[in-house]
């Protein structure tokens, strides 16, 4: 077990090793950072002296081991744009990110898993026909539609909730919470749907057909046979033994969360490191660039490792083996 | 002696787009208390249909249509669910054939257990853990509380079964449907189970209704026995009675093709009122002369190797093959199986030679060994006098290899599902470039489908058109097709019923003695090996611990464990004949 999880990290780390190699070349490949930082009066001598003061005139390798040192404690220097250290900007964009990417999920999970259970059950229910045919609009409409819809139907037509921006914001020390206010709430709630409809889907259809797989089982049929009620044979027998390949699907999906929430905080103007991230890219701001993609590696790593540590725990058999 | 169980003229339809099936017609059946009941039949004849109508679990689209189903006394048709929930396991409990798959695999067996012990009666967590625990002893599981904790994959498959028998009782029924509870498991774990289910039985004074295919297990633990045959049941009465004199031809014909342990015969009965198409196997084929037709001949590349006729078929010296269980860094603490340790022998030419074990005794790596799909650690394979294990590009080596082909145990998932019949059996002979051209191709194929008694027109159909059977003939087929001079038969009719089996085996036999092929023939099965095989090598653990002709090995088995594996043969000492 520990040796499995040791090899689980060792791989991590090599993830992370090329990702920050690519970062470091979005340096080098981007256009001149130089260019980028002063205006168009600067002289010449400015120029070289930014230069050495940067660092860009040292070898390639040592400019790459010093941006990772730096990268390991956090720092990734100074935006081009804002002039501020880049990991502040992220630390304060990051709350709303998370929160936007916590509320989708529960919503993906708890919707997906219990629709993708009810229609596993009732598989012939003109109810789950309505929910299997509803969430093809899930797969196929893009999620930036989705989100205009959104908007159009419950900001603009019924003006029930707000069309975009974060409202009602709580301070709690750094982090900047919505969830302790009713505004917050409500300004919420369209991205995090926006966001999860695709999740759900996959979720859905996912759930349902491992259980219409399982409910085929012999140790179905056989609980049925010992008498256990429906909803034992469910909830206890059915529901763990679809699951094991749904945490998979999920804990990559979870990372796909963080990484597509660009579109739909471009779309709700939601003020979260996706947004910051496009605007980044708009102003060719290398650091807020570099930085952001080591993020979304690292949460994509992060995710997986706990996926891997669930699915030991869900399957027994895997603990045995060992891989 | 009470009557626990009485069907009365039950009939089960099964709906399909095709009209109604008659899974059950008229069936009729009593049970008493204390009494075992066999039900036997082979595949399709309703036999597990049966066991699913009286607990009400036929599968949909499966309805009762008429008849009536009472237990203690009590019309069990036109239950509803709940009342049926509270029948199920309380009053008949169920075992089910494939312990590997009736556990659920992500739940320990002491909540398995528990959950079903609680669904049945009024007591507390820790009463029903306490007596989870005197169940597991009763079905003969030692430590019987550490193994609550364990998972089902922990366990043998005996050992799960013996749990299944666990949970099948948890609700103290007073019958117990076991459908086919020993066909997935070995021969010495058959007996032990069957030895349980009867104590069981006698014990606890239960009825029990024994579903199975296979008439041993019927002879050694029924009291009475039904003969199932398309729905029917054909005969009731005392097992000596029905297998001693049995009167109805379908179950004469039934045991008649059940292979014989005490004596060798020429060929298997002929089971034809079972098919109602004749013995194919033999009235339908034109015999082949081996010095005129053309799968006598060589062929191009068989002719450049100088095959002496007098080496040996087959040598193995020394063979072993360890596999990892667990991989590690340090030599010492990666775990290996040793899955085939130091096997030698040899197999003339012409010559049928059986291997017997149980599962997990490395017959079926040796087989694979041999036929190159797996590297051997040590040791060295000879195919007519030449060396194998070398440069596999080696013109001599190939020729040596094309003079083998392999038959698998499981004919549904040993052919392509998406190939036609001519296609799968035209491909070694395309791959050998054995054919001038296409037509002269088609032309061997419908050759070949002819003599194993498909006929040509089988040629254009796909696999899934076919039963088991006949699939298995195809295999045959594809076989043969590269002209080969030893078949590596790997338990070829394990997966077949009865009759079938002994029409497989006959056309095995005939196209030995008309082709002089040379046979490794394995199987766990001794009364088949005695029908096929010259000489026998009985495994265990990878190792040869004995190898005799035949008939020494059936009359003096030498090894102690030869005799072990004799003792537990089913006994048919109640056929007469």
């Amino acid at each position: 077990m520990l040796s499995f999880i040791l090899r689980r990290l060792g791989q991590s780390v090599l993830v992370m090793a090329a990702v920050s190699l690519i970062s470091f070349s979005l340096f080098n490949f981007v256009g001149d950072p130089v260019n980028n930082m002063v205006g168009q009066e600067a002289t010449r001598e400015d120029r070289v002296f930014i230069r050495q003061e940067l660092g860009l005139d040292d070898p390639i390798p040592v400019q790459y081991f010093r941006f990772l040192g730096n990268a390991l404690q956090g720092d990734f220097g100074l935006s081009y744009r804002i002039k501020r250290p880049v990991n502040e900007l992220i630390k304060e964009r990051l709350p709303a990110t998370l929160e936007l990417v916590l509320v989708s999920a529960v919503i993906a999970l708890v919707f997906g898993i219990a629709a993708g259970v009810y229609t596993g059950i009732r598989r012939n229910g003109w109810f789950s026909k309505f929910i299997l045919s509803g969430s093809l609009v899930g797969v196929s409409l893009p999620t930036f539609i989705i989100g205009i819809g959104l908007i159009y139907l419950f900001a603009v037509t019924l003006r029930w909730l707000p069309s975009s921006g974060r409202a009602g914001v709580v301070e709690l020390g750094w982090w900047k919470t919505s969830f302790l206010s009713v505004d917050g709430w409500r300004s919420i709630i369209l991205p995090a749907i926006t966001l999860s409809l695709f999740q759900l889907t996959m979720i859905l259809r996912l759930v349902r057909s491992e259980m219409l797989e399982v409910m085929q089982t012999d140790y179905i049929k056989f609980a049925r046979a010992r008498g256990l009620s429906e909803r034992a044979i469910n909830f206890v027998h059915a529901l763990k033994n679809t699951l094991v390949p749904v945490i998979t699907i999920i804990g990559l999906n979870i990372g796909g969360l963080i990484a597509f929430s660009v579109i739909t905080e471009t779309v709700f103007q939601w003020p979260g490191t996706g947004l910051m991230f496009i605007q980044a890219v708009d102003f060719a701001d290398v650091p807020i660039m570099a930085a952001y993609l080591c993020f979304v590696a690292l949460v994509f790593v992060i995710v997986n490792l706990v996926v891997d540590l669930l699915y030991v725990l869900i399957d027994p058999r895997i603990r045995i083996a060992g891989r | 002696m009470s009557m626990l169980l009485e069907i009365d003229n039950l009939d089960v339809d099964f709906l399909t787009r095709r009209g109604t099936i008659n899974a059950a017609k008229d069936v009729s059946l009593q049970v008493t208390a204390g009494e075992v009941l066999g039900l036997v039949g082979e595949s399709g004849a309703g036999k597990s249909t049966i066991g699913n109508a009286i607990i009400d679990l036929l599968e949909s689209p499966g309805e009762v249509s008429g008849g009536s189903i009472r237990f203690q006394g009590e019309e069990l048709r036109g239950k509803n669910e709940d009342e049926m929930r509270r029948i199920r396991g309380d009053r008949i409990g169920m075992i089910f054939q494939d312990p590997q798959t009736s556990l659920n695999p992500l739940l320990r067996i002491g909540e398995q257990l528990v959950e079903t012990i609680l669904k049945t009666k009024r007591i507390g967590q820790s009463e029903a853990q306490k007596s989870a625990i005197e169940l597991l002893e009763s079905v003969g599981i030692t430590e019987a509380r550490a193994r609550l904790k364990s998972y089902p994959h922990q366990f043998s498959g005996g050992m799960r079964q013996r749990v299944v028998i666990a949970l099948a009782l948890a609700g103290d029924p007073d019958l117990i449907i076991a459908d086919e509870p020993t066909t997935a498991l070995d021969v010495s774990v058959q007996a032990q189970i069957l030895d349980l289910i009867r104590g069981l039985c006698k014990s606890r004074n239960l009825g029990v209704i024994i579903v199975t295919h296979d008439i041993g297990v019927i002879a050694n633990i029924a009291d009475r026995v039904a003969v199932m045959f398309r729905g029917n049941i054909v005969e009731t009465g005392e097992v000596a009675q029905i297998l001693g004199n049995p009167q109805h031809e379908y179950t004469k014909s039934l045991i008649a093709a059940v292979p014989r342990a005490d004596k060798r015969l020429h060929r298997f009965a002929s089971v034809d009122y079972i098919d109602g198409t004749g013995d194919q196997s033999s009235a339908g084929l034109q015999r082949i002369d081996i010095n005129t037709h053309w799968l006598g001949k060589k062929s191009q590349l068989q002719l450049t190797a100088a095959q002496s006729s007098e080496a040996s078929a087959i040598e193995v010296k020394d063979l072993s093959l360890a596999f990892k269980l667990q991989g590690a860094i340090l030599k010492r603490n990666r775990r290996m199986l040793q899955a085939v340790d130091k096997v030698s022998f040899a197999i003339a030419q012409g010559e049928a030679f059986g291997l017997v074990g149980e599962s997990g005794s490395g017959k079926s790596t040796v087989a694979r060994l041999i036929a190159g799909l797996h590297k051997p650690d040590s040791g060295s394979v000879e195919i007519i006098g030449q060396n194998v294990l070398g440069n596999q590009k080696d013109p001599l080596v190939k020729a040596a290899r094309l003079n083998l082909q392999m038959i698998f145990q499981d004919p549904y998932s040993s052919l392509n599902g998406r190939l036609r019949v001519l296609d799968i059996v035209a491909e070694p002979i395309r791959f050998y470039k054995q054919s001038d051209n296409e037509k002269h191709t088609r032309q061997l194929v419908h050759d070949l489908l002819d003599h194993v008694g498909l006929g040509g027109s089988a040629a254009l159909r796909y696999p899934h058109e076919f039963s088991g059977g006949q699939r298995q003939r195809i295999s045959i087929a594809r076989a043969l097709a590269s002209r080969p001079r030893i078949l590596i038969c790997d338990e070829p009719t394990s997966a077949l019923d009865v009759s079938i089996q002994a029409q497989i085996l006959n056309l095995l036999k005939d196209l030995q003695d008309e082709l002089g092929l040379t046979l490794l023939f394995i199987s766990h099965d001794l009364p088949v090996i005695r029908q096929m095989c010259d000489r026998v090598a009985v495994m265990r653990n990878g190792a040869i611990c004995e190898i005799a002709t035949t008939e020494d090995l059936f009359n003096s088995p030498q090894h102690e464990y030869s005799q072990h594996l004799l003792e537990l043969m089913p006994r048919m000492d109640v056929i007469g004949g």
